[in-house]
């Protein structure tokens, strides 16, 4: 079955050879122990379904993946040789999968360009030569000021395209470029490759594709499926080997099913056009705009019951919005639609039960089984125990989930979750299917399946059947078609009579040809070279370390960073906000304490000695108590802090000069509050006694000894050192930004090291010869400057709005505050190494920041007071000299010369954790 | 009745959804056994162990004897140092206290003259500051007294102030640590869990799934409410018999059963919240910080770090647009003073009217955040 692979290795040069390769995420194989020669100078063909292991392949051999078992050269090189890739780098070109996703979505065609052209080293001048050639070759240049994310699909891709060529690479990877592009834009495409090809013959193209009509343009064909190389050769080779008349049926015949019949069989046509009443649907002047951005453009339709309605047309181009707005998920901007005559409405339940829907991706609950989703289902549209087993009944064996039941969904293969998410979707026995692209990423042969059951459910069942597609086949399997574009629908018809309309051969032709109507103006591919006539320098070695490159990143995280403002605002508003919340919410002192009185004595004495009480701004009275019920009562209510107990005879036992005790009684639930209001009290006490000294009343006899020389024999005379007037303010003030000026540079450099991940622009990262302290580098000196700002700010409110002035050196602040920068995005980074999302990267950075801040760094406790292990923490974490820093220059007006310690310390942290994220960053994927 | 049973089901299959995620399970864990026991033991803000030094210029039987009285847990072992090392000790920060004898002092005392002790004190800490010199002082006290009579339990002075604790008559911190670090659990697993639950939806587009199904968002929003607040309030009393009670051996002084009604009430609350902020951010990555900046607040103004009357008028009266504040007041009463309903009423109806506008707010942005993630 496969003689390709006992063929003889090929004598020819080559592009890249891979020898018993294999490769595995976590339990998931996805290539098993390939072989494979690419000769130099063609163009070939990766072809299979999505999950084949098609990306891991071309990622392997272009260096981006970290190679596992098996061997790969590429380029006469090994690729696990840093050295080599390096210098193949230079060579190769690479365009990861997913529209534009190696592009950077806020910046313009030019500046992403320009970046890609100074990572490879070129000066302004020649890069500037270089895109205006390019743009102009790909008829991109009137759009130069348009940021990339708001770019057609199509155009997208022709930016990655130039990106990629920048360079004049010798190996060109293309990994499905043309997925979820529309017909017109993915030949232009291809007509560009040829000139490419025609310019320079001597390169290679590697290219993939799910399109299996594409693939008969490739010179060699390489098929795989599982992992594994199920065939290679050119497409005629294939299809006589298998008997097939197209790519797709060799394909099938490959993967060892049976070659399906073309064009799809079609049921008769729908019998149902006797039935009365409206149409299943009517779309009337749809509209949706998004800001200025129209995602639809005055839709109309109609749809007749029991009928398979297509919607074909690219990624992007107002499919899903349409869909959406039909099914209430989203209101119309203008226009109406109805459902069976009736307006829809988003409010209105009863239509949503003649309505099935299954959108985009695959949208059920992973984590419960399959039996578990559909009885889920079948209960939130109350079918009752009866007809929920008998639906049940009906729909595992038909969709053929008997062998899941009780798989969660999650694990399930692509191919079953579709039928699972159309069984779910029909389980109310809906009298019209909503189904937004439910066949993308499937291979041909569960696709061909899952048509036959929707042609079931239309023509046996009377379900009228919404579909949308970009693949032109299943367009034709529909009874009648609308062509959309761009927010627009060209043509409806049925799908024969679009092409015989136009005079063309297939579906595809007749929507180039539609496009091209309603858009004449869309710039053709000017004449001219995509490719430099010089022969680029590649055999120079390429430099370890280029400033340039480094400041590239720089330049590029600037803009990014300018032109979504979400991050900047969080951080410059959050920081000021959390340091106003801290500074109060820690505030340790305590005034206002609530206190009531229980006089059982009411004499003279014992007024004047709560008068003491009363007069302090600590405390503050309210009524008296009564009895000692009362007092109970009240202290448990929670309104009392404290509750005085003056017993009966007080005044007489003052008078008499005999023993007197008065009882205090305490809240003690807050027990730090309890044990400043004990100190209060005490402290109230004393004065009451010293005060009363000078009155008539013989309070502060009392305090006289009896032995003399026994009391006080001794002052102490504390000196509240720093702070006399013991506020709490200018204490906590200075204490928060160390805190604050980690947590919020820290969560921003992991969140952007993150972002690349999850975006995947780390792939440019991967595959150009920059080097990991460039990349590292020149986006954490982005974040240095932004933790500046921020320290200004701080430093800014902690002095007007919690009015601590700066006692100390304002230069020493600075410069601890530069260090401690570094230090902080150095963290950062650390952080970032261990985490892949954005998400894990905000909670890991903020918890691994905030909790060792608390704990060691002395703002809550000092740092002269730990021990052990939390003294060790302590020393080895930068917080703690940076607060060192800061409350000596605000609080205890230190100078350059005493924190000169606290300085040397600070700047050995910045350099140290960079150094531990650069040697822990990959310079490969996984 | 049918809109009971949709909430009954969706509430099902999202405990389904929580528990059925080992890394949920493990965290919910972490937050109510270990950070609750980490947290409640830890070292607070009361003297414990800091560092003091001597400036003894008198080098008598008496300054030793104070000296020998610094005693952990509270005070390190004092150092002696010399007086020009008082300043930049005191600048780096290795002393908090720096207690300086003249010289005589011992003659002075015998004398009767009442010589003055100096003492430094670092009052960048202001609350350690304050103890600390309390305590000095007593010690200070207590030992001058010992020392001339030769007896340690010498005669105090007739006006005694006699003060006692109620509800913590030993003063433990570990019982208020240990309620007001459940509180930030329960906040911190309460908001992240059913806001996260909520953009997960979003995220994975089932959300469109339920919003085509004859299922209103008020169904949608209350069943994610109540499955989380149900697991929740589960490991909260789990926590609360075993941990609280068990482990950290706090007692409770009022009636279990209101200390939950209250608990789930707040747990409504702090719901409601997440969902408001599942609803207002565009991504799990715009919510994990919102997450942030809201959880910091809750946590510290709820008067677990600090008393509310300590915060100005102002913060004074936007925290009491925190259910957090009024949860602590409440679980304050209920478990240490044995309050009753009749005392709490106030606080549980803030906090559900408080629970009531968050969720309405979020179901007003229910529609609105669903074309966001589209």
């Amino acid at each position: 079955m496969k003689p390709a692979l006992d063929r003889h290795r090929t004598r020819e040069p080559l592009t890249a050879r891979l020898t018993g390769v294999s490769h595995h995420y976590g339990k998931v194989q996805a290539l098993s122990d390939v072989t494979l020669d690419l000769p130099a100078g063609r163009m070939i063909g990766l072809i299979g379904p999505d999950g084949v292991g098609k990306s891991t392949l071309m990622g392997l051999i272009a260096g981006a993946k970290r190679l596992q078992s098996g061997k790969v050269e590429t380029l006469g090189g090994d690729m696990t040789s840093a050295r080599h890739r390096a210098n193949a780098g230079r060579r190769i070109a690479f365009m990861p999968q997913g529209l534009g996703k190696n592009l950077y979505h806020d910046l313009s065609i030019r500046e992403n360009l320009d970046f890609f052209g100074k990572l490879f080293g070129q000066d302004r001048a020649e890069r500037a030569a270089r895109i205006a050639r390019l743009t102009r070759a790909t008829g991109l240049a009137p759009f130069m000021d348009r940021p990339a994310g708001k770019l057609s699909g199509g155009m997208k891709q022709k930016l990655g395209l130039c990106a990629a060529l920048i360079h004049d690479p010798d190996f060109l990877l293309l990994d499905e470029p043309t997925t979820g592009v529309d017909p017109l834009s993915r030949r232009q495409f291809w007509d560009l490759i040829d000139t490419i090809r025609a310019d320079r013959p001597d390169m290679s193209v590697l290219v993939s594709t799910a399109y299996m009509e594409e693939a008969a343009r490739f010179g060699h064909l390489v098929a795989m499926d599982a992992g594994r190389i199920l065939a290679e050769g050119s497409p005629a080779e294939l299809m006589a080997q298998t008997g097939a008349g197209t790519v797709e049926a060799a394909y099938v015949a490959l993967l060892g099913g049976e070659p399906p019949d073309h064009p799809a069989p079609k049921v008769s046509a729908p019998t149902t056009d006797a039935e009365p009443g409206p149409p299943a649907i009517r779309a009337e002047g749809l509209t949706k705009r998004f800001g200025d951005f129209t995602a639809v453009d005055s839709v109309s339709f109609e749809i007749a019951r029991g009928e398979i309605f297509g919607f074909l047309g690219s990624n992007g181009c107002g499919k899903t919005t349409t869909m959406k707005m039909l099914t209430g998920l989203t209101p119309a901007t203008e226009g109406e639609a109805w459902i069976f005559g009736e307006p829809v409405d988003a409010q209105n339940l009863d239509t949503r039960r003649r309505v099935g829907f299954m959108s985009q991706s695959f949208s059920l609950y992973g984590e419960l089984t399959v039996r578990e989703n559909l009885l889920l289902h079948a209960r939130l549209f109350h079918l009752g125990h009866e007809v929920t087993a008998q639906r049940m009944e009906e729909l595992v064996p038909r969709f053929g989930l008997e062998p899941y039941l009780d798989q969660g969904a999650a694990s399930l293969p692509l191919g079953v979750r579709q039928r699972l998410s159309l069984a779910v979707a029909v389980i109310h026995a809906p009298d019209i299917l909503i189904l937004d692209e439910p066949t993308s990423g499937v291979d041909p042969q569960a696709r061909d399946a899952f048509w036959q059951m929707l042609l079931e459910l239309a023509h046996r069942d009377g379900v009228t059947i919404f579909i949308s597609t970009h693949f032109m086949d299943e367009g034709m399997r529909c009874d009648r078609i609308s062509l959309m574009h761009a927010g627009k629908v060209l043509v409806s018809d049925k799908p024969e009579a679009l092409i015989a309309r136009r005079g063309v051969e297939t579906l595809e032709d007749a929507f180039i040809a539609y496009m091209l109507d309603a858009h004449p103006a869309e710039p053709p591919a000017d004449e001219g070279s995509l490719t430099v006539d010089a022969t680029p320098d590649h055999d120079r070695p390429a430099p370890r370390f280029s400033l340039q490159r480094l400041l590239a990143f720089t330049t590029r995280e600037a803009m990014q960073v300018r032109r979504d403002p979400v991050r900047l605002v969080f951080s410059f508003v959050g920081s000021a906000i959390l340091l106003l919340i801290m500074s109060f919410g820690i505030s340790q002192e305590v005034r206002n304490i609530p206190f009531a009185a229980f006089d059982q004595d009411r004499s003279p004495e014992s007024r004047a000695y709560l008068s003491g009480f009363e007069d302090s701004a600590w405390f503050s009275q309210r009524p008296p108590l009564a009895d000692a019920d009362e007092m109970q009562r009240r202290m448990a209510s929670g309104e009392l802090a404290l509750a005085l107990q003056i017993p009966p005879g007080f005044g007489k036992s003052v008078r008499r000069r005999e023993s007197a005790e008065i009882a205090g009684l305490i809240d003690g639930t807050d027990t730090s509050r309890a044990g400043t209001v004990e100190s209060y009290v005490e402290g109230a006490h004393a004065h009451v006694q010293s005060v009363g000294a000078k009155s008539a009343l013989a309070l502060s006899d009392l305090a006289t000894p009896r032995a003399p020389g026994a009391a006080q024999p001794v002052r102490l005379e504390p000196q509240f050192r720093y702070n006399p007037a013991m506020e709490s303010l200018p204490a906590i003030g200075p204490s928060i930004p160390p805190l604050l000026l980690l947590l919020f540079p820290a969560i921003l450099m992991a969140v952007s090291v993150a972002r690349e991940k999850e975006i995947g622009t780390i792939t440019n990262f991967y595959v150009t010869p920059t080097s990991r302290a460039e990349f590292l580098i020149g986006k954490q000196l982005v974040y240095i400057g932004i933790t500046l700002l921020n320290f200004v700010i701080l430093t800014a409110l902690v002095v007007t709005v919690l009015d601590v002035p700066l006692k100390g050196d304002p230069g020493a602040l600075v410069l601890g505050a530069l260090l401690y920068a570094v230090a902080a995005t150095g963290y950062g980074l650390v952080v970032s190494m261990l985490t892949k999302t954005q998400v894990t990267a905000v909670f890991a950075a903020a918890i691994l920041s905030v909790m060792p801040t608390l704990q060691f760094s002395g703002m809550i406790t000092p740092v002269s007071s730990l021990e052990g292990a939390a003294r060790i923490m302590g020393t080895f974490w930068p917080t703690t000299w940076y607060m060192g820093v800061s409350v000596g220059t605000f609080t205890k007006g230190l100078g350059l010369s005493e924190l000169s310690g606290h300085l040397a310390r600070l700047a050995a942290f910045g350099p140290i954790l960079t150094a531990v994220a650069v040697l822990a960053l990959r310079k490969q994927e996984r | 009745m049918k809109r009971f049973l949709n909430i009954f089901w969706l509430a099902g299959k999202e405990l389904k959804s929580v528990l059925g995620d080992p890394v949920m399970v493990v965290l919910i864990l972490w937050s109510f056994v270990f950070a609750v026991i980490l947290e409640a033991s830890g070292a607070g803000d009361t003297v414990y162990n800091a560092a003091i030094a001597i400036l003894d210029e008198d080098k008598s039987t008496l300054t030793r004897q104070v000296a020998a009285a610094l005693d952990p847990p509270w005070f390190q072992p004092p150092v002696l140092i010399s007086s020009d090392q008082v300043a930049p000790e005191m600048d780096t920060g290795r002393f908090m206290f720096v207690l300086s004898f003249p010289p005589g002092f011992e003659a002075d005392v015998i004398a009767g003259e009442m010589p003055t002790a100096q003492l430094e004190v670092d009052a960048t800490a202001v609350s350690q500051a304050q103890l600390g010199t309390d305590y000095i002082q007593n010690i200070l006290l207590s030992e001058t007294r010992a020392f001339l009579s030769g007896n340690p339990d010498a005669p105090e002075p007739a006006l005694r102030l006699e003060l006692r604790r109620a509800f913590n008559p030993n003063g433990d911190p570990v019982w208020f640590k240990a309620v007001s670090s459940l509180l930030n659990q329960l906040s911190l697993l309460t908001i992240a869990l059913t806001g996260a639950a909520m953009l997960r939806e979003r995220e994975q587009g089932t959300i469109e799934h339920l919003m085509v199904m004859p299922l209103t968002p008020f169904e949608i929003a209350l069943s994610k409410v109540l499955a989380n607040v149900v697991v929740v309030l589960a490991a909260f009393t789990l926590s609360l018999l075993f941990v609280v009670q068990g482990v950290l051996q706090v007692p409770m002084a009022g009636a279990t059963p209101l200390l939950l009604t209250g608990t789930a009430i707040y747990l409504a609350a702090a719901a409601a919240i997440g969902m408001f902020l599942g609803t207002m951010a565009r991504s799990m990555a715009q919510f994990a910080l919102l997450v942030i900046m809201v959880i910091i607040p809750i946590i510290m103004l709820s008067g677990g770090m600090g008393a509310i009357e300590s915060q100005p008028d102002i913060v004074q009266r936007l925290t009491m647009a925190l259910p957090s504040r009024h949860f602590l007041a409440f679980a304050k009463a209920v478990v240490f003073r044995g309050a009753g309903p009749g005392a709490v009423w106030l606080e549980l109806s803030l906090m559900a009217g408080l629970g009531l506008a968050f969720f309405v707010a979020s179901l007003a942005l229910f529609r609105r955040s669903m074309s966001l993630s589209g």
